[in-house]
């Protein structure tokens, strides 16, 4: 599906991404994991093409600095992380800009399936009942939520995803990540995502990419890549000590 | 208000038709002479068919069809222009104190407008369109400006360049104008009663300028709406959704500009209208732009109408600038809903 050659996007000297290579199949959850500053959030600003990159990202087969924004909105549905919104829309609002990439003519009014695919994302994130409240109302992990109910209006085939639990309380993450799972089930989809979380990401990926400096400091299916001495190594510090000590807290 | 759709229903556009109607019949009537709406409708009907007027209603009819008819005309399409502009670049820019003049282009338009009245420029054939020739010429040499300039710095053409270059053109324009007026003080009187702005004047070809430049700009705008929406919503946003930004962005941008050089090259620097109509006009209808554009293309007019017989009436025969009513009843009117809402 999603498939990364020699990508590097540089701000002014610096290299955010360095020579990236990857991929991502039908039914694979990659998690792109790393510390600060390790280039993650840029990797999916190239992918939406937000940041002028080299090298090249294709999607089925199609260079998708060539593709249309809308027929690459329709294959690839984002999350970002961060959402700041202006004004008083109402959380159907949001999410019923999803569909844009669908819509009809110029001046149509929108199709039934639009409202169906907007019923079934509110739905799905819990959102009904908040469906007409204003969204600068709303708290950080609702906020979250409604970009995340509008990525799933949007039926893309693929989710990237970056922190799509930040702000959300143990209960959130725990939903969001099964709905995830369990949206990943239906053949021909895939996902692949930003997470902190090491102990999320071993959980539920297929599949990781462990970034360090911009560069891939390993990359392959979850169990060898979250390979402990090289994470030590990334994060410069003993990570499996400290999930066991974290852990410990709880017997 | 119970919205079941994210568009108004007809009736709704009913109840603005018919406000607009109300409204601008009584700024045609109501003036220095007022004159019954019998007589107002019947000189109109008069002048349309190219029938004389019955001898009783002359004084009527020299009022009404040659002087404040075009006027009102031209204060209702300056004043849906200068709204519907403001309501696309707040949603644009995601910046509730953005307006049409926030692109510099109608500081470019204001310099043209000072340039031709101080150095008489006229063109032939038009002898009475040099002013509004020279300002429509500089909006769009302004806009090619910026754009080309902002092109240069950053070829994505990020919404914080092109204001950040937009600021700085105004400011240019501005000091520009300054100097013509230090060596022209013997224009300073029209220079200064134009800066202010005021549609006193008005003839029926303005208006037709106003209402063409509306139509298509006003059309092309509406039709964004749902981009707009993603804009105000966020950039990266919207680019994920699928909106093609750039080409969005350029395109309200172009439209705004041919919208604000025309109603700056014909009325002069009108405030105040494009930056609190739709911002009054979003408490009411929400920020949906496919409710807030057409509802602030009828407020705008609606409000510069009723400016404009303030300028014309409070203080008659003397005449207050209109670009000086709107901010003053703008202000009042702003604060008045802003409490009203808060309160709710």
């Amino acid at each position: 599906m999603l498939e990364i050659k020699n990508l590097t996007v540089r701000y002014g000297d610096l290299a955010a991404v360095d020579d990236l290579s990857f991929s991502v199949s039908e039914g694979q959850w990659l998690m792109i994991v790393g510390p600060n500053g390790a280039g993650k959030s840029t990797v999916l600003n190239a992918v939406s093409q937000g940041a002028p990159y080299t090298g090249s990202i294709q999607f089925d087969g199609k260079d998708l600095s060539r593709t249309s924004a809308s027929e690459r909105a329709r294959s690839i549905g984002i999350l970002t992380q961060n959402h700041y919104v202006g004004y008083a829309f109402t959380v159907e609002e949001v999410i019923r800009l999803g569909r844009y990439s669908r819509r009809g003519g110029l001046f149509s009014r929108g199709k039934p399936e639009d409202s169906r695919a907007v019923e079934d994302a509110l739905d799905r994130t819990g959102l009904t009942e908040l469906r007409r409240q204003s969204v600068l109302t709303l708290s950080g992990g609702e906020l979250q939520r409604t970009f995340l109910a509008q990525v799933f209006a949007q039926d893309p085939r693929f989710l990237l995803l970056d922190e799509p639990t930040n702000h959300l309380d143990l209960i959130y993450q725990k939903q969001i990540f099964a709905l995830i799972s369990e949206w990943l089930k239906t053949p021909g989809r895939a996902v692949a995502s930003v997470v902190h979380d090491l102990s999320l990401a071993k959980a539920y990926g297929t599949h990781a990419l462990v970034m360090h400096h911009g560069r891939a400091a390993v990359y392959g299916d979850i169990g060898t890549a979250m390979d402990p001495e090289k994470l030590n190594e990334v994060y410069g510090m003993d990570v499996a000590e400290w999930m066991r000590g974290m852990l410990s807290q709880w017997q | 208000m119970k919205r079941v759709g994210e568009h108004f229903g007809g009736w709704i556009y009913a109840v603005f038709a018919l406000i607009l109607v109300c409204v601008f019949f009584t700024c045609v009537c109501l003036g220095s002479v007022g004159i019954p709406l019998n007589e107002t409708l019947r000189v109109i009907s008069d002048a349309i068919s190219g029938k004389p007027s019955p001898e009783a209603y002359s004084l009527a009819r020299s009022v009404i069809v040659p002087i404040r008819l075009p006027r009102v005309i031209c204060v209702a399409l300056v004043g849906a222009s200068l709204a519907l502009a403001g309501a696309a670049m707040q949603g644009l820019l995601k910046n509730p104190l953005a307006d049409g003049s926030t692109v510099g282009v109608s500081s470019g338009a204001s310099l043209g407008a000072v340039l031709a009245i101080a150095l008489g420029i006229t063109f032939p054939g038009l002898p009475f369109a040099g002013t509004m020739i020279t300002a429509i010429l500089f909006a769009l040499l302004s806009l090619l400006i910026i754009l080309g300039l902002a092109f240069r710095l950053d070829r994505t053409l990020s919404t914080n360049t092109i204001i950040l270059i937009g600021v700085i053109f105004s400011m240019f324009a501005s000091s520009a104008i300054s100097v013509v007026i230090t060596f022209a003080s013997q224009h300073l009187k029209s220079i200064t009663f134009w800066t202010m702005g005021s549609l006193q004047g008005s003839s029926y070809r303005n208006a037709l300028v106003l209402a063409a430049t509306l139509a298509v700009a006003g059309t092309v705008l509406i039709g964004l709406s749902r981009e707009l929406n993603a804009f105000a919503v966020g950039e990266d946003n919207a680019r994920n959704i699928g909106v093609n930004v750039r080409r969005v962005r350029l395109t309200v941008l172009i439209m705004v500009s041919c919208l604000i050089g025309v109603c700056v090259s014909i009325g002069g620097s009108i405030g105040f209208v494009g930056l609190v109509t739709p911002h009054m006009v979003r408490r009411i209808v929400g920020p949906n732009h496919k409710r807030l554009m057409p509802a602030s293309l009828f407020s705008g007019a609606v409000f510069l109408m009723l400016s404009d017989l303030a300028a014309r009436t409070l203080f008659s025969p003397r005449e207050l600038p209109l670009g000086v009513v709107t901010s003053m009843v703008g202000a009042v009117v702003f604060v008045i809903v802003f409490f009203r809402t808060r309160r709710r």
